[in-house]
């Protein structure tokens, strides 16, 4: 018989067992219709064929391409986290431990089958095994991909393991009968005893060695898959470390955004606090800076050499088709990052001191309208050819546009600076939203751009159909719901995993270094 | 072991499109509707475009437009880079230098598509279709067998296809020998695009022989090889125009 706190049972187990509630029902049933949605439309494109798609020659790779990359790229966020961390001993990393492996199996799951959504023959799937050449990226991704999903999956279970022995052992009366088998059958007999805990610290302890390469290897090999080819844009030997660090940014970015939500909804203030934020948004900025150098660090070679192929890609990127997602996607970047690091530079407001007037709300409001005012201008002058805008699509006109849209922004963001200090949760989360979509932009930039132009045929524009948005917008859906579904069944924290930190933390506490003496003479 | 090559004489190259109709109906290439074509999903083996295909500045803009067509078979290239991708070696390479297509093989991952330079492979977006009176004519030859289904033989849904420099026209020429009791000789076998050539622009061989035409022809100094410098080393050859 295991036992558990009374606070951490009301806080993690009992939640689990109390009736659907209307907004539990309801986001599921929208899910559910979603998810339905795009199952039809992949049917129908299984017997239609892929023509149901934006897809022609040269874009043989589209929105199903762009979101595998980025779901397998969010799916880093659990490695970071349980092994990355666990490896060097971060003991804050407890409470958001079985998040972020969530994400890592959900995420890896949803990323799959895109992959499986966009081949032309899902019949012949068995000839990857009876036929497969290891000498094709493609092999080295189905592999590592596999290792991975069953490697999360472990990693997953593992750690749960305790908690659901605790949860067999403290269930409310009146639990349905298949819930108690489930917690019965899934915790495997599990006891505490000593061999017990001895045993899985070794196994997680093994597998969190293991995780890392295999982790690594993913997301390089998606990047080889577009690097072994000779297109321009992606013949690079960069991709890499790029797309990995890309991955473990966009991993944060999710996770900081599910937990935020989690800790929301079940009222976990206490466990997932402020220390998580801060250690974890450390990580964050690093992997922001990082991803600034490798991105300058692409377009830089590019640049200078000039290619006659390359260059057309990089061209449509700065300034052609592709420069709105591009700029945005920098936008999105710059901004995440500003709001991760200039709050953490002002000063902290003295009670006594006047307020500053550029923090105040009536500046912020007044910088977020005039921002808006050049946004409609500048939009107004590109759509609609009346005089006023005839006059704001001036060269000179939009410049001056550019910069005052520019500069408002930058003010804007530093009148909320100082709201964003107060507020370290709700800045991260934000900055989080506008790294995830900056990553999935940043896929769609690395992808679209070079298939769209090619070096023998004609250059091709692309815009995904109904098929392809309804299953994206269902593969997103699926993600959600997996997590709905998973946190009623199991507790969203590692109670074992927290309780342990805690026993740790009091046993050090206990320890006192003597002060060394100091002799005199 | 013969080394199958084309040479494409640009000078006599007339961008009729002869080839492209010929390829068509010996290799029963499906046709699609003007909205698909739209999408690029016409498939054209052969096709014929002027070059640069994109122009730039240099190129494009009056009154400095230079313009010259080009014709463009698969380059059975000697380095392939399609099939060094090909996860279930759908796309392969044969002893003599073509690159084959197998529609029984093929899962449709479009990645050989994706890895070809030349944009010369095509993939089946909808089942094939033909209207009436082509579909009463369509080319009963079939290459088959050992689970290799290529040539004019009719596509499945969902599989990529690509010019085969009418590898059927060589098992058929091999079989003819074979039955009249001799030997199989190269000049017996040509593509339809090569025979049908309005300007004669066209010429096929064994580039192995240094006796045979495109042997000679690949030595002239006009001889190119399209996108040379990325080492795939194409044996479909051009002739440079004046
Ligand atoms: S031209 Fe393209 S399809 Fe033909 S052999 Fe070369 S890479 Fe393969
Ligand atoms: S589309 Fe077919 S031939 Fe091309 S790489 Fe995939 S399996 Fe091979």
């Amino acid at each position: 018989m295991l036992r558990v706190s009374p606070e951490l049972k009301q806080k993690l187990i009992d939640p689990l067992f109390t009736p659907l509630d209307r907004n539990f029902k309801l986001s599921a049933g929208v899910l559910l219709a979603l998810i339905g949605w795009g199952a039809v439309m992949y049917i129908r494109q299984v017997f239609l064929g892929l023509g149901v798609t934006g897809m022609g020659r040269p874009v043989y790779w589209s929105l199903y391409i762009v979101d595998f990359v980025f779901f397998i790229g969010i799916s880093h966020a659990g490695t970071l986290i349980s092994a990355i961390l666990r490896v060097t001993g971060a003991e804050w990393r407890r409470p958001i431990t079985r998040v972020a492996e969530a994400i890592t199996t959900f995420a890896l799951i949803v990323g799959s089958l895109q992959i499986l959504i966009d081949m032309g023959r899902i019949d012949r799937l068995p000839f990857t095994f009876i036929f497969g050449r290891l000498q094709s990226p493609i092999m080295w991704d189905i592999i590592s991909v596999t290792l991975y999903l069953l490697g999360s999956v472990t990693y997953l279970y593992l750690p749960l393991m305790p908690d659901l022995a605790i949860i067999r052992d403290n269930l409310p009366p009146g639990v349905p009968e298949w819930r108690r088998k489930l917690y019965e059958i899934l915790s495997l007999g599990w006891r505490g005893t000593r061999e017990q805990w001895v045993r899985l610290e070794k196994a997680i302890a093994t597998m969190a060695v293991i995780i890392i390469p295999i982790a690594v290897s993913v997301h390089s090999i998606i990047s080889w898959i577009l690097a072994t080819t000779l297109q321009p844009g992606w013949h690079s030997t960069i991709f890499g470390p790029y797309f990995v660090i890309g991955a473990i940014f966009s991993g944060i970015g999710a996770l900081f955004i599910a937990m935020t939500v989690i800790r929301k909804l079940l009222g976990l203030e206490k466990y997932i606090a402020e220390k998580q934020y801060r250690n974890l948004g450390f990580i964050f900025i690093t992997m922001n800076a990082v991803w600034f150098y490798f991105t300058f660090a692409e377009n830089l070679g590019i640049a200078t050499g000039q290619q006659t192929y390359e260059m057309p890609i990089l061209a449509t990127k700065l300034w052609g088709e592709f420069a709105p997602s591009f700029w945005l996607m920098v936008a999105c970047m710059a901004v995440a990052f500003w709001i991760l690091v200039v709050p953490q530079l002002l000063p902290k407001p003295k009670p006594a001191m006047k307020p500053i007037p550029i923090f105040s709300r009536r500046f912020a409001t007044a910088t977020a309208g005039a921002m808006t005012l050049f946004a409609a201008l500048l939009v107004v002058s590109n759509f609609v050819s009346v005089p006023v805008a005839a006059i704001s699509g001036e060269p000179i006109a939009s410049t001056i546009l550019w910069t005052l849209l520019i500069v408002n922004a930058i003010l804007f963001l530093l009148s909320v600076s100082q709201w964003l200090k107060a507020h370290p949760v709700s800045a991260t989360v934000i900055a989080s939203v506008f790294v995830v979509v900056g990553m999935w932009l940043e896929r769609w930039n690395i992808i679209i751009p070079t298939v769209t132009h090619p070096m023998l045929v004609r250059y091709a524009a692309y815009t995904p159909t109904l098929t392809e948005i309804s299953i994206a917008v269902a593969s997103f859906a699926g993600f959600t719901f997996m997590f709905l579904v998973f946190f009623k069944l199991f507790p969203a924290i590692s109670i074992w995993e927290l309780v342990e930190g805690q026993v740790l933390e009091e046993a050090q506490a206990k320890v006192t270094i003597a002060h060394p003496e100091i002799s005199g003479d | 072991m013969p080394k199958w090559s084309m040479v494409i004489d640009l000078d006599k190259c007339v961008a009729c499109q002869a080839c492209s109709v010929a390829c068509r109906i010996e290799n029963n290439t499906p046709v699609v509707p003007p909205e698909e074509a739209e999408l690029g999903r016409a498939m054209r083996w052969n096709d014929v475009f002027p070059m640069p295909i994109n122009p730039t500045e240099e190129t494009g803009e009056y009154p400095k437009v230079k313009t010259q067509y080009m014709t463009r078979p698969c380059m059975h290239c000697e380095n392939p880079p399609c099939i060094k991708v090909c996860p279930v070696g759908a796309t392969f390479i044969n002893e003599e230098g073509i690159v084959e297509q197998n529609y029984a093989r093929c899962i449709g991952c479009r990645f050989c598509t994706v890895g070809c330079p030349y944009g010369v492979r095509y993939f089946n977006w909808y089942k094939p279709e033909w209207e009436a009176p082509l579909a009463e004519h369509l080319n009963p030859d079939r290459v088959e067998g050992n689970g290799v289904l290529e040539g004019p033989a009719e596509r499945p849904l969902g599989v990529v296809e690509k010019c085969t420099y009418c590898i059927h026209r060589l098992h058929k020429a091999r079989a003819q020998a074979e039955a009249e009791g001799r030997d199989f000789r190269a000049d017996e076998y040509v593509p339809a695009c090569v025979q049908t050539c309005t300007g004669k622009a066209r010429f096929f061989g064994d580039l192995d022989d240094p006796n045979s035409t495109v042997t000679q022809l690949a030595m002239s100094s006009r001889s190119f090889r399209l996108l040379e410098d990325l080492g795939t080393h194409p044996k479909t050859i051009y002739l440079r125009e004046g």
